[in-house]
């Protein structure tokens, strides 16, 4: 068993892991941090996205102990009294259906629009590859991305819709 | 973060924004691995690694002594607990349906066939004791191919089924030799609606309280079919029904794959009785691969005959469909789903079909995204543009020339159906001015002649499908085990809010968002002021679940039957109040009021309250504003639509990458148009990903190649292009709502218009067909192989596109 100390969307917790134990069970099963979901075993899928350090990651390619020391945000910590621009633009712009694959793909977002705060519907297509969805062809999602950007106030308008 | 509209105002065909995002972007979701169960353990499936085999030891006794395991059994520790997996849909009299246990005793029949299970206090120790249970296993010759799985002295899967045949059906309409006799032209082709893996993003899961507060066990299965589960769990255990609750709570995609009555689903039902505790399971992605049911594999054998101006004659398909290592909840039916369809939208004298079924050493196959129909629709829409090349023809006006003109409806079609409704004319002409088909004609022209390394190819499907599954009497007259009814139950509270229950179960299509569209537009109330509460047996007793694009248009349909019947009963209550006739009221906007007076009107949630005071009640009425009601549709609705695809190949490399596609669909009444566009868009990249990308490829020993994701390309968004969508509007007729549905419409319109796309791009090199997926290595060995000579590529090469165009005396060149 491993010491780690992390902060998962604010709270602090000190536990005692398996070393084996990957990150997102670690959120799910100890934590009870369900939000998270997992929808693979080969890290393509990205469902299980958070953000650690502030930076995107697949918790079910992290080990709970690489997490030891770090912050970590979950879509259980993104809405702060109100929805984050990103939940906001997720609803309006209907990307999502089943849903499932909703967390990590605003995570993944949250990072994308970090690094390039006025992405391309191309730049969001590419810097969305690692997250995989099957219900909505992602042409909402990408729309949905470029209106959390404008919402935000860092994108300039004139790019705003998803033309094919 | 609802919308809000004002309650005089109708919101069926608004966009209005969903009630169920609230919990899914906040990460609220139940979904049923979330289900936590004080002391719950927790099951692993021990699967087999060869995909047939006799299985002549299996012991648990090591597994059992591992830290922290529960229990181990096999399938002979618990043969007396179950009985064979349910089947509820036979083909034909010669079907032959073999015993298919939870957990295989006698033989494995595909990699992933469920041998033994664990159940442990934890997941990773149940997952390490599979480690130790010992198993010895006889390896045998593994069926793969289908043709040879029906070939004299082949191995067989089920050892009493000869030539590894699971049925042989046939459908005759018309004389389709006859057609032949006097056809200018005949074309045939073979196609390969490959294997898919459905990939909902949810994989399946399993939670079961053996014991509860209501005295029934409860079962949480990531299914789209709570009611089916609960039925076949009482039927297959033993169990009585009514002490069974089943809930399917948030379900995260389905596409069919969780339209069936799973092995895990009976295993850990009895073994959460059987040891008086909580059980859960949840599958690995890699194991929802072996082990969740895949779709299509169908080898599919066209001819159409025709005469030289284009006038189709007659049709006649021969399929050879792989039914897997076993028949699953509906196996067999599905490359028969489509029999109706695929004659299409044209206008044939002859139309016949056979097909074969046959068992392979495979993971079953069952429904997917279609079922049946994207499989008749490609070979329909793949042989108008084999035959509008053969005549030189433009495939519209090819299509133009067959299709059933709107003015012809209701029309019964060559395979007996009768079309109630549509517009294949006005469909197409908005999908080829949004497309500017003639600008990208002339481009492609202008491409061919100046020999561009990207070459275009522009693709069409005009399709139809049949939806909103079913008139009961069509479904027991087809064979099937159940009727396609649906229930709704519309109640209004005394505060005037109000509760739809629906016996449908979404997994991603927003029925809570759009029957409360329904209900609050024939109630005349907010739409804030409706809930629709769905999934589970015990608030929807009975119900029929979702697939078939078949909830708006039998489902939604009972709600606003039962909003209808719940306003009846407030205008007869209202009057009494008012102290007028009923025939005085009129109700708008939610109130009653006699007509042209407008202070005596009273809103229908003011009547509520009165109904559930019952301080006042007419004589004979019963308290509460509340009514039921069941619908059984006479028949289906025919969605269509013209889907266009515009394709650029790289001829030096291959790559396709699709430049421009354009949906118009006509899916009559639109209760929600974001919804409907975001299931056209998704339908849509399924399609496209079944064209270009998706191959569940097996090699010879029966081992699935595509074994992982890593194997399997789910297209991601930079995979896909931005699509075009639009609307035509013919209401169905045959149901009030005047919807058709739309669950299945993009995906079955657009597999074909992409290949077509592709092949329309390469033909000038002598190529007539590339197999799916058209993958970078398809495309640039079609163009190898043929570009030299133009002669067809070999058979046995991946390019080979089976026999080739034979073309009559007299035919057009």
């Amino acid at each position: 068993m491993v010491r780690i100390n992390v902060t998962v969307d604010g709270v602090r917790h000190q536990d005692e892991v398996e070393p084996r134990l990957l990150l997102v069970h670690y959120l799910r099963n100890r934590l009870g941090l369900v939000g998270t979901p997992v929808g693979c075993d080969t890290s393509n899928c990205g469902a299980c996205t958070v953000l650690v350090d502030n930076r995107s990651a697949k918790s079910c390619s992290l080990l709970a102990v690489h997490a030891d020391g770090t912050e970590i945000t979950t879509v259980q910590g993104l809405a702060n009294g109100e929805w984050h621009p990103i939940q906001k633009a997720f609803h309006e712009s209907h990307a999502l259906q089943c849903g499932y694959c909703t967390p990590g793909m605003m995570m993944a977002a949250i990072d994308l629009l970090n690094e390039d705060p006025d992405p391309s519907e191309d730049e969001i297509r590419h810097g969305l590859e690692g997250n995989l969805c099957r219900c909505t062809g992602y042409q909402n999602i990408v729309q949905a991305v470029r209106n959390a950007a404008l919402a935000m106030g860092t994108a300039e308008p004139e790019r705003a819709e998803v033309k094919p | 973060m609802t919308t809000t509209v004002d309650k005089a105002g109708s919101v069926v065909g608004q966009p209005m924004r969903r009630k169920e995002d609230a919990r899914l972007v906040t990460g609220q979701t139940l979904w049923t691995d979330n289900v936590a169960l004080p002391g719950a353990v927790h099951m692993a499936v021990l699967r087999s690694p060869m995909a047939h085999a006799r299985i002549t030891r299996i012991d648990v006794t090591a597994a059992r002594q591992r830290p922290g395991v529960v229990a181990a059994y096999t399938g002979a520790d618990l043969a007396d607990s179950w009985s064979s997996l349910p089947m509820a849909w036979t083909v034909s009299p010669d079907q032959k349906t073999p015993p298919h246990m939870p957990l295989a005793t006698d033989k494995a029949r595909y990699v992933g066939d469920g041998l033994a299970v664990v159940l442990a206090t934890d997941p990773y120790a149940a997952a390490d004791a599979l480690e130790a249970i010992d198993v010895d296993l006889e390896p045998l010759p593994a069926v793969v191919d289908i043709h040879q799985a029906l070939a004299d002295g082949t191995p067989l899967v089920h050892d009493d089924i000869p030539n590894n045949r699971c049925f042989t059906f046939r459908l005759d309409n018309g004389d389709f030799e006859a057609t032949r006799a006097r056809a200018d032209v005949v074309v045939r082709r073979r196609f390969y609606n490959q294997r898919l893996i459905p990939n909902a993003m949810e994989p399946r899961a399993i939670a079961v309280a053996p014991t509860s507060p209501t005295g029934q066990v409860t079962v949480w299965s990531a299914t789209q079919v709570p009611h089916f589960v609960r039925i076949f769990l009482a039927l297959n255990t033993g169990v009585p029904e009514h002490q069974i609750r089943v809930i399917a709570p948030d379900v995260g995609g389905g596409f069919g794959s969780k339209l069936d009555i799973y092995a895990e689903e009976i295993i850990a039902f009895v073994v959460a009785r059987k040891l008086g505790k909580p059980v859960k399971w949840t599958e690995s992605r890699s194991e929802n691969y072996q082990a969740t049911i895949h779709g299509r594999d169908v080898v599919q054998d066209v001819e159409i005959t025709a005469t030289s101006d284009g006038r189709v004659l007659g049709l006649k398909v021969d399929l050879t469909a792989d039914m897997g290592g076993y028949l699953q909840l509906l196996t067999p039916c599905i490359p028969l789903l489509g029999r109706y369809m695929y004659p299409g939208i044209y206008k044939f004298e002859a139309h016949t079909l056979t097909c074969q079924g046959v068992f392979t050493n495979k993971t079953p196959t069952d429904a997917y995204r279609g079922a049946g129909r994207p499989e008749a629709t490609f070979v329909i829409e793949r042989i108008m543009d084999e035959l509008a090349a053969e005549l030189s023809m433009d495939p519209i006006e090819l299509r133009r020339r067959n299709w059933i003109k709107h003015e012809e409806f209701p029309y019964e079609t060559v395979a007996g159906l009768t079309y109630d409704s549509g517009n294949y004319e006005a469909a197409t002409a908005r999908a080829l001015d949004l497309f500017r088909y003639d600008e990208l004609r002339r481009e492609q022209a202008e491409r061919r002649e100046r020999g561009d390394v990207v070459q275009l190819g522009l693709g069409t499907s005009t399709y139809t499908e049949m939806c909103g599954l079913a008139p009961s009497r069509w479904l027991g007259e087809q064979g099937y085990a159940a009727g396609g009814w649906e229930t709704a139950t519309v109640r209004m509270l005394a505060t005037g809010r109000v509760e739809v229950v629906t016996g449908t179960s979404p997994h991603g299509q927003g029925h809570e968002t759009t029957f409360a569209q329904i209900a609050a537009d024939t109630l005349g109330v907010s739409y804030d002021d409706v809930d629709v509460i769905h999934g589970d047996t015990l608030t929807a007793p009975f119900g029929l679940d979702t697939y078939g694009s078949r909830s708006l248009a039998v489902g939604g349909v009972a709600v606003q039957m039962a909003a209808q019947k719940v306003v009846e009963k407030a205008r007869t209550l209202a009057a009494h109040l008012i102290e007028v006739d009923p025939g005085d009221l009129e109700f708008q906007a939610g109130a009653f009021q006699v007509k042209g007076v407008p202070d005596t009107q009273k809103s229908i949630q003011e009547i509520a309250f009165g109904a559930f005071a019952a301080h006042s009640l007419p004589d004979g009425m019963q308290p509460v504003l509340t009514a039921d009601h069941i619908v059984d549709p006479e028949t289906f609705s025919y969605p269509h639509g013209t889907h266009l695809c515009a394709a650029e190949v790289d001829t030096e490399t291959g790559m396709v990458k699709i430049r421009s596609y354009v949906a118009v669909d006509d899916v009559g009444k639109v209760v929600n148009p974001m919804i409907v566009d975001g299931q056209v868009h998704g339908g849509v990249a399924q399609g496209i990903a079944q064209a270009l990308f998706e191959e569940a490829v097996y090699d010879e020993d029966g081992n699935l190649i595509t074994g992982t994701m890593v194997d399997y390309l789910v297209p991601a968004a930079v995979d896909l292009p931005a699509f075009v969508t639009d609307r035509t509007e013919t209401p169905a007729t045959t149901n009030p709502l005047g919807v058709k549905g739309v669950g299945e419409a993009g995906t079955i319109a657009s597999t074909p218009a992409v290949v077509n796309a592709v092949v329309d791009a390469v033909r000038q090199f002598g190529i007539s067909d590339v197999q799916m997926p058209c993958t970078p290595e398809r495309v640039w060995r079609a163009i190898q192989q043929r570009g030299a000579d133009g002669g067809p590529a070999p058979q046995g090469t991946i390019a080979y596109g089976g026999p080739q165009t034979a073309t009559t005396a007299g035919g057009a060149q």
